[in-house]
Formats: structure tokens, C-alpha cells, sequence
């Protein structure tokens, strides 16, 4: 892959913004945070993103839509576990790689019908890769070992030697993936591959004509978009849940996921972290807040009630204030002293 | 800063700053419940949490405590999913004096096993859970109290076999197990399978995904198949439709058997006719003629203080689950507090409790309970505690009682049980514990 340099980017927002943030990811929250803020809130924020950065891939930037994101979370959780327990002697990363690439392979079977189909009639196809996977993990039994019940118990985060038990390990666990590709993810845009995928979504025939394979390039970002998101799967299942089940993989984690990086903002790296804070930290505050201020008055059921219809209109205003995902609302909030101060001196 | 960005930091800094402004009281013990009133299982949630909370506060009102203690609890919204109780559980174990948690859901207990074993806190699953975690020698701190899965199948086809003229008369049978798709309706698959082969009768078990409100295929299925019996393993919205679709399809209710899980007052009355003659097997009797029930009526539902949004609902079912629930965990920690000191105890403490906790039928009459459930007798390596079931039957109104109290097989189980549970203690390197160890109390890590 030739690396290919479109623009350069305004000020010094590319690289001091993000290591700022890795910085604290690393060097404070890890010294200051409670179990709670790493196993309720991070965890969780950090493989969502994760596979919200795996879906802008595919939807953000190669412009085919997917329902099946559940799936290939499903694939990876449970390849990391069979990989784990039937190769012994088998290193946790390479188990995890292992099943970033089964997550790939299926992820380019399903994604064969986007040589056809288009838009809303792929995103109905890929329904097949949610349902038919949740349905062969559960079928047989043999991906969950024969567990009774179909739930199995993650093993221990241990790479090279090095154990990421307790809450703290666990975290830097999953930051340290998630860190890893998303650099991947964002140096991999500015390829020539990574046009290809822009080009693909804006205009496939125009990208025909110019000697784009839209074949290949199409199923390089369904394969690329399951990699990661089977990863993702693997970060949720070892290390936020620690318990691996088809359940938790159903069609309402594939929406959740659709639904961060629409409303994070489509094909940016960004707008995926910033989704995944909304769907996960947003719903807990609200039922923080709504605990103190009414718990005595109503029960937990009319709270978390009231909640979901906050939220659901939250949602809304938040895509008419800024179709474009709360990146750009980002954006332009960052912008707004600045212009409000023009004005000022306009005046 | 702008007043709004302001008023926003505000805002989230005391919304993240809860869960670790617990004042500590002293005297007190605490339950944190991950309990569900909103979802498809609202009806079993909010009946079992409710008659938990009506008995705590009866505890409280009444008696001031368990020997001066008070009890508290507070309540998270897990909607039955497992990341929820997990978040739950994350939120409310910072809170100091927990006593025991009661997520009342398989997924979500399997989730915390690890975590409760580390912070050394029970976690109680009656009626359900993981069934080898029966075995206290390899699960210190989990207890499926009253009656675990495996039990529950083999009363259910015990009662089978006594329709049938006795267990002889089982062979050539066949069974279909309709099971809800998740962790709890999954864990008594291989129970079945077995006892099939034992008693001769042929099993299908045919999978409903949850929730489970549409089940045309499955019982077309059925209806092929011409089974003796329907074992209906199901949960929430899934019964009632169940009892529909069969009479839609033209199969008996009265051959339809409910599990511990499918009994309810909720899961048969949105089904109307459907129901009628459908037998279901229970632990505790419904009806609020017990002198327990008589007194959260009196105590707290005269008074405007009841947890039950529909008084109707007391003495139901679930109602009445909850409330045995409570007796369990109050007599637990009465008994740990006979040992340890009439304070508050520490979850290890707890513990030990629960694996003392006899109650004989003399003491369940004492506690105004007599008959609403039998008795139980957990030790420390059986954590179920022996308890015994009976069946019921829908009339139409309410439920009427077609057998005693019936004592499952527990010694045919325990060998099945005693050999899954000592392959997760090998696969995860957990020694199993000795009877000297019950008495080792360990600090408890969950509230520092």
C-alpha cells in the first residue's frame, strides 16, 4: 500500500489533540479512576468504539451498509475462545488475531452479495450474516464447548507474561487494541486502498471508470471492517463481560453500533469514540441523574422508562442540530468563540 | 465558562460522583438489587422484587431489624440484560454492609461468579441459576437456593411419570421440552437427555428465541411430533403465548407441564381460556391466606407503604417468591448473626450464613410460613438446600394445588452434578474446598 498525503491537516489539531488524550488515557485516569469508571463506563466505551471504528470502515468509507455488525462481534468472541482452548500452548494474541481472521473470512462471504445489491437492499442481506451466525453458535454446541447452559467464562488476559487481571489491566488491556487500530484505521484512509474505499462510495461507476477494482475493494473493507470488529468482540467479551454468550450479540447490538457511528458522524475516526461516549456514558448519566432527583418519588421501571424517551429525543435533536454526527457539532462548537468574537469586532 | 457548560460539568461531576458518596451507618445491612421492571420480564420482576422489598420492610417495621440491624436496599435496572446487571453491579458494590446479591437472572449470575468469588459476597439464584453451583465445595459463594434446575426436571418428570401409572410407565413416552432461548432456558438440556435414557421415553427439546412471542413454527412442530406431554421451560411473554399458540394449534393445555419459571398468575391469565387445565410445578404456594402474606398486607399495604403498584398482585405467584426470598435471606443472616454477633456482618459472614440456613417445617411456621413453602436445608456443600415442589393447576381464577410436596431425586442428581462442577473447578484451577474451610471468614473486599 502506497501511502498517499491528500491534505495537510489545519494547525496542530492531528497530533497534539489525540496524544493529549492517550496521554490521560494512560497517565492519569489508570491512577485516579475507580473500578467503576473502568468496568461499567471505559470497558464497555472502548470495545464499542472499536467496533464502531470497524463499521465506519465499511460504512463510513466504502459506503456499504451493514446490520451485521453483532455477528462478526459473535465471531470474534467466540473464535478468540475456541482458538484459546483448543490449541494449547497458543499465546492470547495470536488467539485474538486467529479470530479477527475468521471474523474477516465470514465477514467476506457475507459481503459477496455487495457486488450486487445496494444501499438498503445490502443492508437487508447482511441481516442474514446476524442471524445465521447467532444461529450456528447456538446450534452447536461445540463453539461453546458443550456448555449446558451456552455461556462460557473467558480466560485470564495474560500476553507475554504479563497479566491484565483486576479492573486497571483490563482496561489498559483494551485501550492498548483500541489504540492500535485506531492509528491502523487512521493512517489506512490516507492510503491509495483507502481512496479506493471514498472513491467506491461516492461514485462506483465513476471509480469503474477509473480503473478502481470494485470488487476487490469492496470486499477488502468487509474484511477489514470484520478484523476489527471481531477484535472488538473479543475486547467485549475477555475483557468487559468476561463471559461469552449468543445473547448479548443480537440484532439490537448491531443497531447500537449503526446507531454510534451515525450519530458520532460517518467516516471520520473520531466520530466512532464519540458515538460510543453518547450510547454508553449518555444513558448512564441520565439514569444517575434521574435516581437522584426522582428515585424517592417513582420506582426504577417509570425511571428507566422516562430515560429511554429523554434519550430517544435527545437522539433526534441531536441529528437535526448536526446530520453530520456530533463530530461536526464538535467542530463547530470549537469554532464558535472565535466567530462569535468576529462578530463582536464586526459590531 | 459559559453558565451552560457549566451548569453541564456541574451536572455530570455529581453524576459520576454517586455511586462513592455512600455515607457508612452503622448497623445496617444492605441489598443491592439488580432487579427489572421494565422489558419483556417486567411481570416476573416487579412481582419478585416486590414481595423481596414488602418482606424487607416488613422486617424492618415490624421487628426494627433482624436483631436491631436495619436493612436497606436500593434497586438497579438490569431490563434482564447482561451488560445492565453487570453495570449494576459495578455502581452498587462500592456501597458498604452488602449482604447478598440477587440479579434473578442466569445470564447475569454467570456473569458475576468470578466477580462475587472475588469480592467474596453471596449471590443467591432461587429457583434457577447454574446448576452445578449447587456443589458448595467448588462455589463457596453462590447458592441456588430451594431448587435448582436439575431438581426441577426431575420433579417434573417424576409427576410425568406418577400420571402415567409410575416411572415403569415412562418408557415409549415422548416429551417435548419447549425451552426459552437463553442461559436459563438452555441448563436443563442435558438433564433431559438423560433422563430419557434412564426411563426410556423419547425427548425433543425445541428451542423459542427470546422473548419468545411468536411460536407458530414450534408448535406445528409439535403437533408432527404428537407428543404425551409439553414440558413449557419458558419465561415472561413467552408462556401466555405458548398456552395461545397450543390451543390454536389444537394441543391440550392439561398436557402441558409449566416449569418453575412459567407458574405464574401472569403467565396464564393474558392466555383467558387457553389456559385452563394447565398444571405447573412450584415451590411456593400462591394465595395470601399465610399468616406472612396477611401481615405485609396489614403492615404495609394498609398503610399506603406496599411495593405492588396492583394490590391484586399480592399473594400472586411471583409475589410470594419474592417474600420466601426474603425469609431466606433475613433467616441467613439471623443464623450468621447467632455466630458472629447481632451487628452488621461482612459478605463471608453472610455466607456462612447461607450455609447454615435450616429451616425444618416447625421454624417455617414460626415464621408465618407454613405451607407457603416446605422447608429447606442448605449446607456447605449443598447450596440448593433440598427443597420440596408441588403442582398446581389454572381453573380459569386461580391456582388449586393436584399434588403434596414432592421430594425430587437428589441423589440420582448429585453424582451428575458433583462431576460438571468439579470439571469447571479443573478447567479454572479452583481447589475444591474442604468442610474445615466453611468457618474461615475472609474480609470481605467489596466495600473498601
Amino acid at each position: 500500500m502506497d501511502t498517499v498525503t491528500v491534505r495537510k491537516a489545519p494547525g496542530h489539531w492531528p497530533w497534539i489533540a489525540p496524544l493529549l488524550v492517550l496521554a490521560t488515557a494512560y497517565g492519569v485516569i489508570p491512577f485516579i479512576g475507580t473500578s467503576y469508571l473502568f468496568e461499567a463506563i471505559l470497558t464497555p466505551f472502548l470495545a464499542l468504539s472499536l467496533a464502531g471504528l470497524g463499521l465506519n470502515i465499511l460504512t463510513g468509507y466504502a459506503g456499504q451498509l451493514s446490520l451485521g455488525s453483532a455477528a462478526f462481534l459473535a465471531v470474534g468472541a467466540f473464535g478468540a475462545f475456541n482458538f484459546n482452548l483448543r490449541v494449547q500452548g497458543l499465546p492470547l494474541i495470536v488467539s485474538i488475531v486467529l479470530a479477527g481472521i475468521s471474523a474477516a473470512l465470514i465477514g467476506i462471504v457475507f459481503g459477496l452479495p455487495s457486488l450486487r445489491l445496494k444501499g438498503f437492499y445490502l443492508a437487508i442481506s447482511t441481516l442474514a450474516a446476524q442471524f445465521f451466525v447467532q444461529w450456528a453458535l447456538t446450534k452447536f454446541g461445540w463453539f461453546s464447548n458443550n456448555s449446558p447452559s451456552g455461556v462460557i467464562d473467558a480466560p485470564p488476559l495474560t500476553i507475554f507474561g504479563i497479566s491484565f487481571e483486576g479492573a486497571v489491566g483490563r482496561y489498559l488491556f483494551a485501550l492498548t487494541i483500541v489504540t492500535i487500530f485506531t492509528l491502523f484505521a487512521w493512517r489506512f484512509v490516507n492510503t491509495r486502498t483507502g481512496h479506493h474505499f471514498i472513491a467506491v462510495r461516492d461514485n462506483e461507476l465513476a471509480a469503474k471508470v477509473i480503473g478502481i477494482p470494485v470488487l476487490r475493494t469492496k470486499l477488502l473493507a468487509f474484511a477489514i471492517s470484520s478484523f476489527i470488529i471481531g477484535v472488538a468482540g473479543v475486547l467485549w467479551a475477555f475483557a468487559y463481560l468476561r463471559t461469552v454468550e449468543t445473547g448479548g450479540f443480537n440484532l439490537d447490538r448491531s443497531f447500537q453500533i449503526v446507531f454510534i457511528i451515525i450519530i458520532g458522524g460517518l467516516a471520520t475516526i473520531r466520530g466512532s469514540f464519540f458515538g460510543a461516549a453518547l450510547i454508553v456514558i449518555f444513558p448512564l448519566i441520565l439514569s444517575r441523574l434521574g435516581q437522584l432527583f426522582l428515585g424517592d418519588i417513582f420506582n426504577s421501571g417509570v425511571l428507566e422508562m422516562s430515560q429511554r424517551i429523554v434519550l430517544g429525543a435527545l437522539i433526534i435533536l441531536f441529528l437535526i442540530v448536526e446530520p453530520n454526527g456530533l463530530v461536526s457539532l464538535w467542530d463547530r462548537l470549537r469554532k464558535k468563540p472565535l466567530r462569535l468574537s468576529r462578530i463582536k469586532t464586526i459590531n | 465558562m459559559k453558565p451552560t457548560t457549566f451548569l453541564k460539568t456541574a451536572a455530570l461531576a455529581v453524576a459520576l460522583a454517586i455511586p462513592f458518596a455512600s455515607a457508612v451507618h452503622a448497623d445496617e445491612q444492605f441489598f443491592p438489587l439488580q432487579s427489572y421492571r421494565v422489558g419483556p420480564y417486567a411481570a416476573g420482576g416487579t412481582g419478585f422484587f416486590g414481595g423481596f422489598i414488602d418482606y424487607i420492610n416488613l422486617v424492618n417495621t415490624r421487628d426494627g431489624g433482624i436483631n436491631g440491624v436495619k436493612l436497606t436496599y436500593e434497586e438497579g435496572e438490569t431490563q434482564y440484560e447482561v451488560e445492565k446487571g453487570v453495570e449494576v453491579y459495578e455502581r452498587l458494590k462500592t456501597k458498604p454492609n452488602i449482604a447478598t446479591w440477587t440479579p434473578l437472572s442466569v445470564g447475569i449470575a454467570y456473569a458475576l461468579i468470578d466477580r462475587v468469588t472475588t469480592d467474596k459476597v453471596p449471590l443467591t439464584t432461587i429457583n434457577h441459576g447454574r446448576t452445578d453451583s449447587t456443589d458448595g465445595r467448588v462455589f463457596p459463594y453462590i447458592f441456588p437456593l430451594l431448587l435448582n434446575p436439575y431438581s426441577e426436571t426431575s420433579g417434573i418428570v417424576n409427576y410425568i411419570a406418577t400420571k402415567s401409572g409410575g416411572l415403569e410407565k415412562l418408557k415409549g413416552k415422548k416429551i417435548v421440552v419447549l425451552y426459552h432461548g437463553s442461559p436459563y432456558g438452555k441448563e436443563t438440556i442435558p438433564i433431559y437427555e438423560l433422563l430419557a435414557q434412564k426411563y426410556g421415553f423419547t425427548v425433543q427439546q425445541i428451542e423459542v428465541s427470546h422473548p419468545g412471542n411468536e411460536q407458530q413454527s414450534q408448535w406445528l412442530t409439535i403437533r408432527r411430533t404428537k407428543p404425551d406431554y409439553v414440558v413449557l421451560r419458558g419465561w415472561g411473554v413467552m408462556n401466555p403465548v405458548a398456552l395461545k399458540t397450543a390451543q390454536k394449534t389444537g394441543f391440550p393445555a392439561d398436557k402441558i407441564i409449566g416449569n418453575v419459571w412459567s407458574n405464574s398468575e401472569e403467565d396464564v391469565t393474558p392466555a383467558g381460556d387457553a389456559a385452563k387445565g394447565y398444571v405447573a410445578i412450584t415451590t411456593q404456594a400462591s394465595g395470601v391466606e399465610y399468616p406472612v402474606v396477611q401481615e405485609i398486607t396489614k403492615v404495609l399495604y394498609d398503610q399506603g407503604k406496599g411495593n405492588l403498584d396492583d394490590k391484586k398482585r399480592i399473594g400472586s405467584v411471583y409475589h410470594n417468591l419474592g417474600i420466601v426470598n426474603g425469609i431466606l435471606n433475613v433467616e441467613a443472616i439471623r443464623i450468621a448473626q447467632e455466630k458472629f454477633g447481632k451487628r452488621t456482618l461482612t459478605g463471608d459472614e453472610v455466607r456462612w450464613g447461607f450455609e447454615h440456613l435450616q429451616l425444618s417445617r416447625e421454624r417455617v411456621k414460626e415464621l408465618g410460613a407454613e405451607d407457603l413453602f416446605h422447608s429447606i436445608h442448605v449446607t456447605w456443600d449443598n447450596h440448593e438446600g433440598n427443597g420440596y415442589v408441588k403442582f398446581q393447576q389454572w381453573d380459569g381464577k386461580k391456582w388449586t394445588p393436584v399434588s403434596d410436596w414432592i421430594a425430587p431425586e437428589w441423589a440420582l442428581l448429585r453424582p451428575i452434578i458433583e462431576k460438571s462442577s468439579e470439571a469447571y473447578a479443573k478447567e479454572k484451577g479452583i481447589k475444591i474446598r474442604t468442610e474445615a474451610e466453611v468457618d474461615v471468614i475472609n474480609q470481605s473486599t467489596a466495600a473498601q
